[in-house]
């Protein structure tokens, strides 16, 4: 990461460099801050205040007019480990991270395979994968909840044109959580496709000629350079995809609102609902504060090991 | 590390074109691909032109019998869209202008200036790519509360500022920019605000274009932050608006499919006209982070 920084260390003031400023030891010092000023100014009131005041909350049965403010303790936190809901909305996340993760790495893969190319049908193709990933949450709930509808959705309408039973798909509690991934992976799997198109396109063409004047076929070709050469793609690809995943909840909020039964209701879900409808300031809080440590555990788990396996590569 | 290091001149012209097999059996799979993932706008264009009655038929029809504008005339004229399109359209300018001006400063100021505290300042912010926006939804409302911005422009635009992650890409990115330009740009009397704007921002164009494409689309996309910090229909972004829509067309789906298609118009169009930035920005600030 910052291999460079602390050997550049000075500003940009080798030996033969005139140094018009060295009458102003103040500024020469001092002068850097004002650059980062406005950045820092911005992530102290907007990030660091609620990080902090986040868990200062958590101690205190706040409400959302901040009218009770009584000191609680762990409270709020014992409540935490106790709430059957806590769990079984984290599990949800979880269940949802695991189900999504691998066709929004795997079909990646494959798109960018197949749209490596140039021309009109490069461009038609790249277009088609991504466009979706440009649309706003609501405008691809709109569609799919239509997709989806019984009746006269178009799912249930090739179901039952194919003669199969038709199946209502976000109200029932072993299909709501698979069609909210379908969704999914239609809608994003477009920006992981970029990532690994960027990676293909890397890798030099001599590597290939090298590979081709040695006779190797195009299969050869695909498993002995292609993908051992986007291994570090793919760590980056499965790092960045699992924390995204973690914080689903727009798509399920505006599809099935976490029902039916809450048998899809995502950790961030029941954040909202404890701060902005229960108005349990202090417990949505604390519950911020656990999926921020299940986060930064993932995060940091998958680096280890991604970089692990960068250095072996 | 930069796209400059990366051996483009040497790109040799496509020797073998025949077509082979498995070259025409890639070429079909990747068009059907294609169909798939257009078929759900496809489908909600269709809808969207269909009288109504249509649109609920038992066995589905395709393409409308007689393809009408009526929806799209009723939802502009009954609903506040055009409302909610300006309100996008001021928020996602301003979150992107004030992103840019004020990455590109701290970026400048963490590669190029010393002064005390930098290193663990840098490191702070660093640590702050970590935070999901979506942890600090309930205290951030509260302070939102405090200070009076709830329902204005200015309290849906000033958190979504905060990206650090913009800070890291641009600061590698400076990192890597030689010393010589602004060496000479300060021989000549250049101050370094002047250097900033003057030979920074121009040698960094493709990146910053990038930056700001994915700063846009993230800010006319982004859907929980807009959506706690406005009750008032008339400050409501598109895509919190549109949430709303479902509840209060009823079953009329040829119409709430017309404000989707009207919704999603405006980013595929700009992803068409910039698709090359997009797709190089993603190899640029994918890859480093």
């Amino acid at each position: 990461m910052a291999v460079e920084t602390p050997s550049r260390l000075t500003t940009g003031t080798p030996p033969a460099a005139a140094k018009p400023e060295t009458g102003q030891p103040w500024k020469e010092r001092w002068g850097g801050l004002f650059f980062v000023a406005p950045f820092l100014l911005l992530f102290a009131l907007f990030m660091l205040w609620p990080i902090v005041s986040g868990l200062w909350n958590s101690f205190f049965n706040t409400s959302l007019a901040g009218v009770k403010h009584e000191f609680l303790g762990l409270q709020n936190w014992r409540d935490l480990f106790g709430d059957p809901a806590v769990w079984s909305s984290l599990k949800n996340t979880l269940v949802f991270t695991a189900m999504s993760t691998p066709p929004l790495v795997i079909i990646a893969l494959v798109m960018a395979l197949l749209a490596n190319r140039r021309g009109v049908l490069g461009w038609l193709l790249r277009f088609a994968y991504f466009a979706p990933f440009v649309l706003p949450a609501t405008v691809v709930t709109l569609i799919w909840v239509w997709i989806y509808q019984p009746g006269f959705g178009l799912v249930n309408g090739l179901l039952t044109a194919g003669g199969f039973a038709e199946i209502d798909w976000l109200n029932t509690e072993n299909r709501a959580m698979l069609a909210v991934v379908i969704t999914t992976v239609w809608w994003t799997v477009g920006f992981n496709f970029l990532l690994y198109l960027a990676a293909l396109q890397g890798i030099p063409a001599q590597v290939y000629e090298a590979a081709a004047i040695d006779g190797a076929n195009g299969r050869q070709q695909l498993f002995r350079i292609t993908l051992p050469l986007l291994g570090r793609t793919t760590g980056l690809i499965i790092v960045l995809q699992l924390v995204a995943s973690l914080k689903i909840f727009d798509q399920i909020y505006l599809m099935t609102n976490g029902g039916p039964n809450y048998a899809t209701r995502p950790i961030i879900q029941y954040i909202y609902e404890s701060g902005f409808t229960s108005y349990r300031i202090g417990y949505a809080s604390a519950i911020s504060y656990l999926f921020f440590a299940v986060i930064v555990i993932v995060a940091v788990a998958q680096f280890k090991l991604f970089s692990g396996r960068g250095e072996d590569a | 590390m930069t796209t400059a290091t990366l051996p483009v001149a040497t790109r040799t012209p496509r020797r073998r074109q025949q077509w082979t097999f498995p070259k025409a059996a890639s070429a079909v799979g990747a068009v059907i691909l294609a169909v798939i993932w257009l078929i759900p706008l496809l489908w909600a264009l269709d809808t969207s032109l269909k009288p109504e009655p249509e649109t609920t038929r038992a066995p589905i029809t395709w393409l409308p019998e007689a393809p009408t504008t009526g929806a799209y005339r009723s939802v502009i004229e009954q609903g506040d869209l055009l409302r909610w399109f300006l309100n996008s359209t001021v928020v996602s300018v301003l979150v992107t202008a004030l992103t840019l001006v004020v990455s590109v400063l701290a970026a400048y100021g963490f590669s190029r200036t010393t002064f005390p505290g930098r290193r663990v300042l840098f490191g702070l912010i660093i640590a702050g790519i970590l935070v999901p926006p979506q942890v600090l939804i309930v205290p951030l409302f509260q302070e939102m509360t405090g200070l009076g911005l709830v329902d204005t422009y200015w309290g849906i635009v000033l958190p979504q500022v905060v990206a650090p992650v913009m800070v890291f890409v641009l600061k590698k990115f400076f990192d890597g920019i030689s010393r010589d330009y602004e060496d000479a740009a300060r021989v000549d009397g250049a101050s370094r605000w002047r250097i900033v704007w003057s030979v920074m921002v121009p040698m960094s164009r493709p990146i910053l274009v990038a930056v700001g494409i994915f700063t846009f689309i993230g800010a006319w996309n982004n859907f929980l932050w807009p959506f706690i910090v406005t009750t008032d229909p008339s400050m409501m972004t598109i895509p919190v608006g549109l949430a709303n829509v479902q509840g209060s067309y009823g079953l009329r789906y040829a119409q709430i499919m017309a404000s989707a298609v009207l919704g999603g118009l405006p980013l595929l169009i700009v992803y068409a006209l910039f698709q090359r930035h997009v797709v190089r920005g993603v190899g640029d600030a994918g890859i480093k982070g």
